[in-house]
């Protein structure tokens, strides 16, 4: 047997995303150097995904985000030993399992990577849910650490003159928070190189979603999912710049190639909310089955959905308002406005909603907006119940019978 | 031509042939351990019954949650497409199809064509499913045939709270203990699961005429219970709890052509 040379199937290893290698590479490296950060000198600080990380690119501080280690946690299928673990310490089991699984690797130094390194301050954005402030407060506390938080108002209509001023000032005092804990001056030339090379990534990362559009799709949402690491955790370094120029080029070639993510692709579908992340391959496995294609999602394209609010000039207060409008932090009519876009651009058959046990404000008001959808576009939608990282909340026959359900009745 | 749907449930398994349009027969069965072999038991003892060769049948659709595990079956197609074509063929009027079987509750919404336009299932949790009702039946010693008929002697219906089957059952427990008659307390229930389903169907919008489905169909209790949540009459056919059968047996006919 070991003789024999392992046969590859040429059509899958063509379909195969050849930047993949180069994407492990920076992130193993951005985890290494992470993870060595005090001996090279340098401050780690925590920071939730949606928060302004260029000012700590700027002041040279590395920033960790435990919610792309949920994600990591989740993906390594070792998300319910870890949200077992934070339920014996006494979290409910209704909390966010990016939260249980990242408080349980603090205290026992578990996970794909042995967890985080330890944070020297925390920055907590909560323009993606409420939670992550009681889940910073408790990593403050057991590290002992100062807490930054940043509050962005939540938009109905739109941002008034006042919220705006609000969080601009919050900005202010970040940055004052970031100067005192790292004992130096803001360099303001360097935070507006930052600013430019962020929404150069944000522009890139955009370009390669749109790739999508083109039909049959070089890449699906599964693989914007994996992708989407760099531009959470290296926005506005060149690194992240320079990846998703490489990333955008090979999808353009795969277009001109002709080589499609799913063969035979027939069904476009858009998805909703998070990724099921132990599951993604058993996802895409199942739509592929049915020659569906997933081109498109609201949760890859929430980062660069904010970009054109920003001005790189004047970072700091467009960046702020930028930041308060992210895809979540607003009303199911805005929300509802971002979806018909993309249903549009990516020109789909189908949407399918993952009702994510852990993401409330993701997950809630979902049946509405499939209402909307249904009664606006007339597009069939899907809900499927699950949870990004607790396994213990997906239910495989159920999820199956839906699927198969939704794709019979799309088939002509 | 000759066809056989088998919809493999988690309690029940049934079959039904199907020639040209006409029903030759029926089979409900349990399912058992081994939902394999209840798939090959139920298609032939129903062959056996019609005197008939199953090697003899066109095209076989398996269907319901064992669907992949009948390997001779020409195709498997999920229950709720089955569940439409089985509720046009039985009236081809009927636009709502409310399916309730051993785990899942169902509710279906089909075009003047029998094709699903939208559907919505329970989700994971028991609750407003045959299997609650069949606990209940349990903790009350009654015989879940005569359920349905105790249910409407009830006069002043229960207050189940509680929308898990096991909190559920303690809740009855407790109405036993205090003295509440059994028929209030088991008009109690199909109130609960009526609720809980007709939350589901007012989700998808009950569209008239509406037609229930599944094992739970043959429950005189849940039906008027449903009707009365849902402000309508719900229509059951004598073939509901075999109608997913009898929806593969005719997408059978349409795999041969």
């Amino acid at each position: 047997m070991a003789d024999q040379p392992i046969v590859k199937d040429p059509e899958k290893e063509k379909r195969k995303i050849k930047s993949v290698s180069k994407m492990k590479e920076i992130m193993t490296t951005y985890y290494i150097e992470a993870k060595t950060a005090r001996e090279a000198g340098k401050k780690v600080a925590w920071i939730t995904s949606g928060g302004p990380v260029e000012f700590l690119i700027a002041m040279d501080v590395i920033p960790v985000y435990p919610e792309n280690h949920g994600a990591m946690v989740g993906a390594s299928k070792m998300g319910v030993d870890l949200c077992e673990k934070a339920e014996e310490m006494g979290y409910s089991r209704d909390l966010c399992s990016y939260a249980r699984a990242d408080i349980a690797c603090s205290v026992t130094d578990g996970g794909p990577i042995g967890g985080l390194p330890q944070p020297d301050f925390l920055v907590c954005c909560n323009n993606i849910c409420g939670t992550v402030l009681k889940w910073y407060e408790v990593a403050a506390r057991h590290y002992n650490v100062p807490l930054f938080i940043l509050d962005t108002p939540f938009i109905h209509t739109k941002l008034s003159e006042s919220a705006k001023k609000y969080v601009i000032t919050q900005t202010y005092e970040y940055i004052e928070f970031l100067e005192k804990q790292c004992g130096k001056k803001m360099d303001f030339d360097r935070m507006h190189e930052v600013s430019r090379l962020a929404v150069e990534g944000l522009r890139l990362w955009q370009e390669v979603l749109d790739t999508a559009a083109h039909k049959p799709a070089p890449m699906t949402a599964f693989d914007a999912f994996f992708h989407l690491a760099l531009i959470v955790t290296l926005r506005g370094t060149q690194i992240a710049v320079d990846y998703y120029k490489q990333l955008r080029d090979e999808m353009k070639q795969r277009i001109k190639d002709g080589v499609a993510m799913v063969p035979n692709e027939k069904y476009r579908l858009l998805w909703d909310n998070l990724p099921v992340w132990y599951r993604t391959k058993w996802l895409s496995e199942k739509f592929s089955s049915h020659n569906a294609c997933l081109v498109g999602d609201t949760y890859t394209s929430a980062w660069s959905g904010i970009m054109d609010l920003i001005d790189e000039d004047n970072f700091i207060e467009t960046g702020a308002v930028a930041y308060s409008s992210v895809y979540i932090n607003v009303s199911l009519d805005i929300m509802l406005e971002t979806l018909k876009k993309l249903i549009k651009k990516y020109d789909v058959d189908g949407l399918v909603m993952h009702s994510n046990r852990s993401c409330k404000p993701y997950s809630f008001g979902q049946y509405d907006l499939q209402k909307m959808v249904m009664k606006e576009l007339e597009l069939p939608t899907l809900i499927i119940e699950a949870d990004m990282v607790d396994a213990r909340s997906f239910s495989e026959s159920q999820i199956e019978t839906r699927i198969d359900a939704f794709m019979e009745t799309l088939k002509p | 031509m000759i066809t056989a749907g088998i919809d493999i449930g988690s309690i029940t398994a049934k079959a039904a042939v199907l020639n040209d349009g006409h029903i030759l027969g029926t089979k409900v069965m349990f399912t058992g351990y081994n939902s394999r072999q209840a798939g090959k038991a139920v298609i032939d003892e129903l062959a056996r019954e019609i005197n008939m060769n199953p090697e003899d049948l066109d095209a076989i659709v398996a269907t319901g949650y064992g669907r992949n595990s009948v390997e001779f079956a020409t195709k498997a197609i999920t229950e709720i497409t089955c569940h439409g074509v089985g509720a046009h063929f039985l009236n081809p009027d009927i636009r709502f199809i409310i399916d309730i079987g051993g785990q899942d509750s169902k509710v279906i919404r089909i075009d003047e064509a029998g094709r699903v336009v939208d559907f919505a299932m329970n989700d994971k949790c028991a609750a407003g499913t045959g299997r609650f009702l069949e606990v209940m039946a349990r903790a009350l010693e009654v015989d879940l045939d005569k359920f349905g008929d105790i249910c409407l002697q009830g006069k002043a219906p229960a207050k189940i709270s509680s929308i898990c089957t096991v909190f559920a059952e303690s809740e009855v427990i407790s109405l036993i203990s205090k003295g509440e008659t059994r028929e209030n307390i088991i008009a109690g229930i199909h109130e609960s699961v009526a609720s809980r389903v007709s939350a589901l169907a007012k989700r998808v919008g009950v569209v008239e005429p509406v037609m229930m489905t599944g094992g739970v169909a043959m429950n005189i209790g849940a039906v008027r219970a449903l009707e009365g949540k849902l402000e309508t009459s719900i229509q059951v056919s004598e073939y509901a709890q075999v109608n997913g059968a009898i929806g593969a047996a005719i997408l059978a006919g349409k795999e041969v052509g």
